[in-house]
This record gives C-alpha cells, sequence and structure tokens, in this order.
C-alpha cells in the first residue's frame, strides 16, 4: 500500500468533562474514498473540525505527507490542500454563490482589488461541473438558495480548489435524488484524480457504492477499518450500534468503557 | 467504484445553464433586476429618496417655500457633514452586527485635544500632565496591541500620532487634525480589542467608554470651552465653499474617473469573455450622473448671497459636502472593490463562515472599530466647526444616536451584513433636513426636530422590516 497522505495517531479531544475523541487513529490514502461512519454524536464532525483547526487537539499528531504539522488555524488546512464542507454549511448568508466560493481565497489584481469577473467564470465553471441545474445566476444570493442548493455551493467551494485531501461531512443530507447521485459521482472522480476523500454519510447504501474503506466511530473511538468490498451493510451496521462484530471492532471491555 | 461510472457517462451535457448570468448585461436587464430586488425586499436607496423628497415637499409647502432658496440649501451640507461622517463609519461596525455608541463622544476627545494642541501651543502644556502622559502611553499600547493583532494600517497610523504629539508638531492646526485622527483611530483599536478579543458587547463596551470620553472632553478642556472660528481652517472645514474652479475641477475629476472606469472595466471583461455591462448601461447610467453633477454645480458656483447690496461672494460646492462625497466613494471603493470589504461582509453576515473561510475575524473587527473612531474624530473636528467651539459637551447628546439614526434610515441592517456607505449620506441629509426645515419659521417649536425625527426613524424601520419579510433569511 502507498504511504497516507494524512496520518492521524492517538488524537484526543474534550469538551470541558466530555471526553469525545479517544485516541483516534485514521490514515487516508490518495485515490481512496474513505467512508467515516458512526451514531449520531460518536464524533465525526468534531474529528473533521479538528482537522480543520477550527476544534484545537488536546493531544494527538497528525502527518501530512509524512511531515508532522500543526493545524491551529483554518488556514493552515487550506494552505496544506485540504478542503471541507462542513455539516453545519459555512455560508454567509448575505453575499452571493461566488463570494461564497472564493471567500477568504479571492482572484485579485493589484493584491487588493477583487477580479469579480473572473471570480463569476470560475465559480460558472466549477458549478457546470458539477451538473448544478437549478441554479440560474452565480451572482444570486446564497438566502435564496435551496437547502441541497446550499450544500451544492458548499460542495463547489471545496473542489474549486486543487486540493489533495477533501472531507465531506454528510454531503448528501439534505440533497435529492439525483443530485446525490451527482455528488456520489463527483466523490469518486475526486478520488480517481488521485485525492484522498473522506465521506461522512449515515446512509449504508451510499458508503457501500462509493467508499473503498469503512472507518467505523463508536463512542468517540475507532472501532474498526474495513475494506468496503469486504464487508457487508450489516457489519458495518454492528459496528456502529455496538462498536464490534464478530471478532473484530473493540474489545467488550473498552466497548463498555464508554457507556 | 464501478457502478458510479454510469452516472458520470449519464451526466447530460447542458449548454444554457445559469440563464441569469447574461455575458452582456445591458438596460433593460439591469432595470429589470432592479426592479426584482425592489419588490423582493432588497429596496436599497430607495425609501430614503423618497423619503427625502416627501420631507422636502411638506416643509416647502407648509412650512416656507425658502426651503429651496440657494442660500439656505448651500448650508445644509454644513449642518449635516459631522452626522454623515460619524455615520459612514457606524455603518463599517454595523456591518459587523456590532455598534459604537462612543463615537460621537471619542469624536469630541479627539477635537478636544487637536484644539487645546493648537490653542496652547504645546499639547504638554495645554492638557492635564496626568491626562497628557495617559494619551502618549496610550498611544504606545495602541501600537503594541495593533502589532500583535497585525493590524498594520492601526500601529502605523497609531505611531505616526505618537511621533507628532511627542515632537509637538501638533502646533500647527492641520497637524493637529491629522494627530487627532490619528488618536482616533487608537481609540478605535481599544474597541475593537474590547469587542473581539476580550468578548464584551459592543454595546456594553461603547456605552462605558461613550460616558467616559465624554468626562475626558471635559478634563482635556480644564472646563473652559475652546472657541475655533478664529482658525480659518477649521471655520471652513464648515463654511468654506470650494472655489469655482476648483468646485468645476472637482466635478470633472469625479465624473470623468467614474464614467472612464465603468467604461473601461465593460470594455476589458467584454473582451474577455466574462460577464459586463453593456455599453449602453454604462454610458446611459454615467450620462445621468454626468448631467446631474454639473447642474448641481453650475448651481454651486453661482452667487449665493440673498442680499442683492452685498459684495462679498457665496458660491461654490460647499466644503463639508465635497469632504462627505470623498468619504463616502473611498468606503464604497473600500467594502466593495477590495478583499478587507468582502471579508468584512462575510464576517458580519456569519463570522463562523469567514473564520472557517480562513478570514482572521479578529482583525477584520479591529480594523472596522479603528475606521469608525477614526471617522468620529473627523466628525467631532467638523461638529467643533459648525458649533464655532469645542464645547464642554461635544459629542455628546444626540450626536452619536442621530448618526446611527441616519445610516439605519438610509438602510442599514443593524444585524450586519447588510449596508452601504451610501445610506449613511442619504440618511445623514434626511436627518438634517428635518431640524432645516423647521427653522425656515421661527414660530415652530424646535422641539418637533426629535419628534418628527422618531417618527422618520420609524417609518424606515417599518419600511425595512417590512421589505425584509419578502426577503428569505435575511
Ligand atoms: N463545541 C462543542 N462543545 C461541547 N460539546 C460538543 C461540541 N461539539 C460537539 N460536542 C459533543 O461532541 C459529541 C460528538 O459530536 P459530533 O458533532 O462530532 O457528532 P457526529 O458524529 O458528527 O454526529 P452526527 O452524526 O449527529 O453529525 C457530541 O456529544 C456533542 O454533544
Ligand atoms: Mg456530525
Amino acid at each position: 500500500m502507498t504511504e497516507p497522505i494524512l496520518k492521524i495517531t492517538g488524537l484526543n479531544k474534550s469538551f470541558g468533562p466530555v471526553h469525545v475523541l479517544h485516541d483516534v487513529d485514521l490514515s487516508l490514502y490518495p485515490g481512496e474514498v474513505t467512508a467515516l461512519v458512526g451514531d449520531n454524536g460518536a464524533g465525526k464532525s468534531t474529528l473533521v473540525k479538528c482537522i480543520a483547526g477550527i476544534n484545537s487537539i488536546d493531544t494527538g499528531q497528525i502527518a501530512f505527507e509524512g511531515r508532522p504539522v500543526t493545524i491551529s488555524d483554518p488556514r493552515h488546512a487550506t494552505a496544506l490542500g485540504i478542503e471541507f464542507v462542513y455539516q453545519d454549511l459555512a455560508l454567509a448568508d448575505n453575499l452571493d454563490i461566488t463570494q461564497n466560493m472564493f471567500l477568504g481565497r479571492e482572484t485579485t489584481k493589484l493584491g487588493w482589488f477583487l477580479s469579480d469577473g473572473e471570480m463569476e467564470q470560475k465559480a460558472r465553471e466549477t458549478l457546470a461541473s458539477l451538473s448544478v441545474r437549478t441554479v440560474s445566476s452565480v451572482r444570486q444570493s446564497v438566502a435564496r438558495l435551496s437547502g441541497g442548493q446550499r450544500q451544492t455551493v458548499a460542495i463547489a467551494k471545496a473542489v474549486l480548489w486543487n486540493s489533495k485531501v477533501v472531507f465531506l461531512d454528510e454531503p448528501t443530507a439534505a440533497l435529492g435524488v439525483a443530485q446525490t447521485a451527482e455528488v456520489l459521482a463527483l466523490v469518486r472522480r475526486l478520488a480517481d484524480q488521485g485525492l484522498a476523500v473522506v465521506l461522512i454519510s449515515h446512509n449504508m447504501n451510499d458508503v457501500m457504492q462509493v467508499s473503498d474503506r469503512v472507518a467505523a466511530l463508536y463512542l468517540g473511538r475507532v472501532a474498526a477499518e474495513v475494506q468496503t468490498r469486504e464487508t457487508s451493510t450489516t457489519q458495518i451496521v454492528e459496528l456502529i450500534t455496538s462498536g464490534r462484530s464478530g471478532d473484530i471492532g473493540l474489545t467488550p471491555a473498552e466497548a463498555r468503557e464508554n457507556i | 467504484m464501478s457502478s458510479t461510472d454510469s452516472l458520470d457517462k449519464a451526466r447530460p451535457e447542458r449548454a444554457s445553464e445559469f440563464s441569469l448570468d447574461l455575458e452582456r448585461r445591458g438596460l433593460r436587464e439591469a432595470a429589470a433586476e432592479w426592479w426584482v430586488k425592489v419588490r423582493s425586499g432588497e429596496p436599497g436607496a430607495l425609501p430614503s429618496i423618497i423619503g427625502l423628497i416627501v420631507l422636502g415637499a411638506i416643509f416647502y409647502f407648509s412650512v416656507s417655500s425658502q426651503f429651496l432658496s440657494s442660500y439656505n440649501l448651500g448650508t445644509v451640507p454644513g449642518q449635516g457633514a459631522y452626522i454623515a461622517v460619524i455615520a459612514l463609519g457606524l455603518v463599517l461596525v454595523l456591518l459587523l452586527g456590532e455598534i459604537d455608541l462612543s463615537a460621537g463622544t471619542s469624536g469630541g476627545a479627539c477635537a478636544t485635544i487637536a484644539a487645546v494642541a493648537v490653542n496652547s501651543g504645546h499639547l504638554h502644556h495645554g492638557l492635564p500632565d496626568l491626562f497628557y502622559w495617559c494619551l502618549v502611553i496610550g498611544m504606545v499600547a495602541a501600537i503594541g496591541v495593533a502589532v500583535w493583532l497585525k493590524v498594520w494600517l492601526g500601529a502605523a497610523l497609531a505611531l505616526i500620532g505618537e511621533v507628532l504629539i511627542l515632537t509637538n508638531l501638533t502646533q500647527h492646526l492641520v497637524v493637529a487634525m491629522i494627530m487627532a485622527i490619528c488618536v482616533g483611530a487608537a481609540i478605535g483599536i481599544l474597541n475593537g480589542v474590547l469587542v473581539a478579543k476580550v468578548g464584551i458587547p459592543s454595546f456594553v463596551a461603547t456605552l462605558a467608554l461613550f460616558l467616559a470620553w465624554g468626562g475626558v472632553v471635559k478634563f482635556g478642556l480644564k472646563n473652559q470651552p475652546i472657541g475655533v472660528s478664529g482658525y480659518n481652517f477649521w471655520h471652513d472645514l464648515t463654511y468654506g465653499n470650494l472655489t469655482p474652479t476648483i468646485s468645476w475641477i472637482f466635478t470633472i475629476v469625479l465624473v470623468v474617473a467614474y464614467l472612464g472606469w465603468t467604461t473601461f472595466r465593460s470594455i476589458r471583461l467584454a473582451r474577455a469573455g466574462l460577464a459586463h455591462e453593456a455599453l449602453d448601461l454604462v454610458l446611459v447610467r454615467g450620462g445621468l450622473l454626468t448631467v446631474v453633477a454639473i447642474v448641481v454645480t453650475v448651481w454651486a458656483v453661482r452667487n449665493r448671497n440673498p442680499s442683492a447690496a452685498s459684495y462679498l461672494l457665496i458660491q461654490g460646492i460647499p466644503v463639508p459636502a465635497a469632504i462627505a462625497i470623498v468619504l463616502m466613494i473611498v468606503c464604497t471603493l473600500a467594502l466593495t472593490k477590495t478583499t478587507w470589504g468582502r471579508h468584512l461582509y462575510a464576517t458580519g453576515g456569519n463570522a463562523e463562515a469567514a473564520h472557517r473561510a480562513g478570514i482572521d475575524v479578529v482583525k477584520i473587527k479591529v480594523s472596522a472599530f479603528m475606521l469608525c473612531s477614526m471617522f468620529a474624530a473627523l466628525g467631532g473636528i467638523l461638529l467643533a466647526s459648525y458649533q464655532s467651539s469645542v464645547a464642554l459637551d461635544l459629542g455628546s447628546g444626540n450626536v452619536l444616536l442621530f448618526s446611527v439614526a441616519a445610516a439605519v434610515i438610509g438602510g442599514t441592517s443593524l444585524f450586519g451584513g447588510r449596508g452601504r456607505p451610501r445610506d449613511a449620506i442619504l440618511g445623514a441629509l434626511v436627518i438634517t433636513v428635518i431640524p432645516y426645515g423647521l427653522s425656515l419659521k421661527p414660530s415652530i417649536d424646535p422641539a418637533w426636530q426629535e419628534v418628527i425625527t422618531g417618527i422618520v426613524l420609524l417609518l424606515a424601520a417599518s419600511v425595512d422590516a417590512i421589505s425584509r419579510r419578502r426577503a428569505p433569511r435575511l
């Protein structure tokens, strides 16, 4: 197997007295879709925000392309080439689609001045490549978009940049059938282009359809990491709900400790 | 996996995506777009312009036809400039969903320092000792904080202010005013740190400072008001006019710059195959602006002196009008054309999204508060000019509230994310026209000013609330 592009080891995170992530280890490989699954509150979004530099990490290491890195600010993650689509969509309602897609990374001339025409053009191309049908103008305020359209904009925002790793936190949760298919196709395409993609989803069909590996999080611990083609929906569901399945997963002692 | 390949292939080609993103936006499209906006709850400047016309009509027909006399109209900019300038600064802070209640008195404090500096010839001797050393140390602290937060402009301004104070160059009036504006920057950095870093709600932090600066004005003046009408430059900020030649140069430079820039942009974007404004739109809009600018200038350069016997010529664009217009243009460019402006809007709309997008939210907030206080300092200087003295209560009372009202009447939202510099100017005009109209008939009780201003503000807020109900989630 190739070297992991992003390797997380022994990550711990507490919010006050609540220990949300326990010694999480996770490796992401270029060209692979890793599905991150787990029940509500298992800590999936928290893990993503820790890697994004939005939440601080208590202990643990992150290595990017073999080098240890500290990500204490969203800009660090972006600079490394890691993109995120957050579950609680990070869009500014008073800005339009283009402005949101380029937020924090505007195209400029003379360093300070915005090149709106160029940005609009690129936004349009990116949305078109995602087969967005229902948005009639990239100058539309995102406040006027439907939930699914907003999600598409958030995804477009992440794929606009030539990134190496993309995290998608429940990207299809609010999407219709056709749009979900588009996003799953996109996820696959990104991986085929050599990116490492993390897909967080509660939908087992999506997970089975598009992922190469599945990492199951159970109450803040990685219960198991399995190859998708060597597993089954039943086994993943067991890992999600009880932390173990047959001889893989957490030991009964570990699983109990969390409760 | 292979099953998704079929999805990829099934993706149909679409030629006409983004039907509303016309490559070429002409007059008709722009008008239609504007109308859609008005109907969907973004009336923009429309309510304040209608309000201004209605107020004008009421005053003209029921109070005095002197409402439209050239001489009287020429005094309006002087009466309202301080409100307009303070409101311009407030718009920046209101865009963040914050407020600066201290803008009136902090501006008063800055103007006080400038007045003491020129009046006494030496700031160190003019100010109470403790005050002087607090100022010197405060400026150093502001430099330090600004460097810490990487607000480089703030650090530079505070440094300039400090140097001017220590070298006593402030005995010269213009330098003293520059120093006052630099002190404003330092005050704004303090506001910004209290709000963005310490986390005090801006309403509370600036309310406290509103009270404190009010007292500082009295300390600085040693309870003796300083008259400023003797300083020609200071006096002329309100009562001066550009000479007719300079008035024409002013107008022509602005109009040509606007026309040239919009035309150039249209042609450049069209060449690059990007969405652009068509030349018909550019020329009709620019033409209208040119006509208005020329009519106003022709009117302004005529002698406005009503007394035929007097040899004194009153002509030219009033200096305060020129100041307000230039500042409005600068603010508009900064907000709409620079990354800083984009980030300010984003922070006001959704600070978390801005943070996640890698924007330094603290820095944006501090810079907005800093600019707001700089505008406040200039506003304090203009107010002193208008009142011909640095009074013991300079900038207290209703000054701040009228400025907030101006921003809100113009269409700035108190919840952040929505507002334009233009709003501040239009709102300030509305606010100014009320006492102006009432003063035309001495038999009217001036107390009506507050009542009518209150009613106008309520009306503006109602228009805003009702129109916003049509708009989704904003
Ligand atoms: N900022 C916070 N402060 C305190 N507790 C938090 C915070 N963010 C998350 N938590 C807690 O951390 C735990 C994990 O939350 P997280 O959002 O990561 O779950 P999740 O796996 O993404 O769930 P879901 O599937 O519902 O999205 C929850 O118990 C939650 O209450
Ligand atoms: Mg989640």
